[in-house]
């Protein structure tokens, strides 16, 4: 596919001269370039070279830190976390985002709006708001109490739980919005053609429309847990001792022993992997519903 | 026969949506609470935590840094984005798609690395607390979103408008600040206020680069729940969400507006 646009480019170049149109993306180009990628490699590149220490010894210090008991929990936890948090939201999305497809008038502005509000609804304001529901004395804890269903408030928060509950929430519209935009991409036609041939409902969903829709279904996945992995204010707020994700240990590692190496090294790791990630993405979904723009 | 699963799915996207706003309304219902302390359901209304927030020199001066930021954010990332978009869309050239996901890496690379590259620059060039330099900061973060809604605004715009007012005259400049740019108006004013709404919301970038005086309403709600959550943090949470429900209703009523224009005859 890469390859025939790469021809089919290629072969409208030489067509359109080369006008000054394109001298209007400069600026846009020096900003990102001069605020974005150069505060990054001047990051990566200075920490690098500024190690008072031979090249031996930085190699055993960050074999040392990327072997550490530290790093590989932070690294088993993010892995798992980012995990469960993409299954939840797939199968809490799945549903919502085939119901949009379907349903027609105010039903669908309501859940529209009902996705669209918290999505740009600050991060740390959407985390405040489940804090004062998971608390102790919170709103979920008291209805509980007050129901009999438990006698002593549920650890709703500073644990594990808390954290996937969070996180799902925050990133439960990513989900929904790229769904959406695959969705609305199946032809209905299809499953009238399977219908008047005979299928079933269930029949039609499971063989027809679902295989249509997993390109949808992968890149929700891999966009959740790409911002999954790099998470920090939902985790930092709402976790425990026992939930440090690697974007927790790299602001530790600058905040509390103020070790620049250290940070950079676990950036970098991090970077790479979702630059990885980022890369399949690419391949696979349209890079302009990156954010559920239309 | 297929009534069923209808009302099952319709009951459970219900739900989900009920889960969806609810905590934003309890949040909201909160800000207005009579009580000492942050109790739901509160046993009294009162506007007493709004009175702390606007009567608080230190909260005013985090509103008028996040204002003022945001403005640079979105002036700044909505020029250059408009520039860029338009560019994109009206040359050819190879790479554009490879070109186009370099440019929306920023909200890709997880915050955490971008705020602390950012603030390793900003302490070697000694502008750590300078409000416009976090401004031009958050422009980039706002970049993305800015070239994803020009892109298909401007993608609306049929060029041969624009090849007719180059055929009959009209310089380049001038076709585009009569032609090109009424046209997409309504789309870079919706821009505009993501790119405003971005930077009003981004707390790590901030977090980081704030110092001490130029710290924004999201770094101090983040400052107030790290060491004691004080209940005026509900106040300026449902302050934050009425300027996002405020900006989404803007929205809303400008691509109302941009249907209807291109519904009606010419």
């Amino acid at each position: 596919m890469t390859v025939a646009t790469l021809t089919a480019a290629a072969r409208a170049a030489p067509r359109a001269p080369r006008d000054r149109t394109l001298l209007l993306m400069l600026p846009a180009g020096a900003m990102l370039v001069v605020m974005f990628l150069a505060p990054l490699v001047l990051f990566f590149v200075r920490t690098f070279t500024e190690f008072d220490g031979t090249a031996a010894e930085f190699i055993d210090q960050a074999r040392d830190l990327l072997l550490s008991q530290a790093y590989l929990t932070a690294l088993g936890t993010t892995n798992w976390i980012s995990l469960i948090v993409t299954a939840t939201v797939l199968l809490i999305g799945y549903p919502i985002a085939y119901y949009l497809t379907t349903a027609t008038g105010i039903g669908v502005r309501i859940v529209v709006l009902s996705i669209v509000l918290p999505y740009f609804t600050s991060i740390i304001v959407r985390t405040f708001s489940w804090m004062v529901l998971l608390g102790e004395h919170g709103l979920v804890n008291n209805v509980l109490v007050a129901s009999g269903l438990v006698n002593h408030p549920l650890p709703l928060m500073y644990n594990r739980l808390g954290v996937l509950i969070g996180m799902s929430y925050v990133l439960l519209p990513y989900m929904v919005l790229t769904l959406y935009a695959a969705m609305r991409a199946i032809d209905p036609s299809l499953l009238r053609a399977a219908a008047s041939l005979g299928a079933s409902g269930s029949y039609t969903f499971w063989r027809v429309y679902f295989p249509l829709s997993l390109p949808g279904v992968l890149s929700g996945a891999l966009i959740v847990y790409i911002l999954s992995i790099g998470f920090f204010i939902t985790p930092a707020l709402m976790g425990g001792q026992h939930d440090i994700m690697i974007a927790m240990l790299i602001d530790r590692a600058l905040e509390v022993a103020v070790d620049w190496p250290s940070a950079a090294l676990m950036s970098l790791t991090l970077l790479v992997v979702t630059l990885v990630l980022y890369t399949v993405y690419y391949r696979i979904a349209d890079i302009r519903r990156l954010i559920g723009a239309r | 026969m297929r009534r069923w699963p209808n009302r099952l799915l319709r009951f459970y996207v219900a739900m989900m949506c009920l889960w969806l706003v609810a905590p934003i309304v309890i949040v909201v219902i909160l800000a207005f609470s009579g009580d000492g302390y942050l109790r739901f359901p509160p046993t009294s209304l009162s506007l007493q935590w709004f009175a702390r927030f606007f009567g608080n020199v230190q909260w005013q001066r985090a509103l008028l840094s996040s204002l003022v930021i945001g403005a640079i954010a979105c002036v700044v990332s909505t020029t250059i984005g408009f520039f860029a978009a338009y560019a994109f869309l009206r040359s050819e050239f190879r790479g554009k798609k490879l070109l186009l996901s370099l440019m929306l890496t920023p909200v890709i690379v997880p915050s955490i690395i971008t705020a602390i590259a950012m603030y390793y620059l900003a302490g070697k060039l000694g502008l750590i607390g300078n409000f416009v330099w976090l401004g031009l900061c958050h422009a980039v973060i706002a970049m993305p979103i800015v070239l994803l809604i020009l892109l298909s605004a401007l993608h609306a715009v049929d060029p041969n408008l624009e090849r007719a007012a180059l055929g009959l005259g009209g310089s380049r400049v001038r076709v585009f600040c009569r032609v090109v740019l009424p046209l997409v108006l309504p789309g870079v004013m919706s821009a505009a206020l993501f790119a405003f709404l971005a930077s009003f919301d981004e707390l790590l970038i901030s977090l980081f680069l704030a110092g001490v005086h130029s710290q924004t309403l999201p770094v101090r709600i983040w400052n107030s729940l790290n060491l004691q959550v004080e209940p005026t943090i509900a106040a300026v949470s449902a302050f934050l969400i009425a300027v996002t429900t405020v900006i989404l209703g803007a929205e809303a009523i400008l691509r109302q507006r941009q249907a209807q224009r291109r519904r009606a005859p010419t």
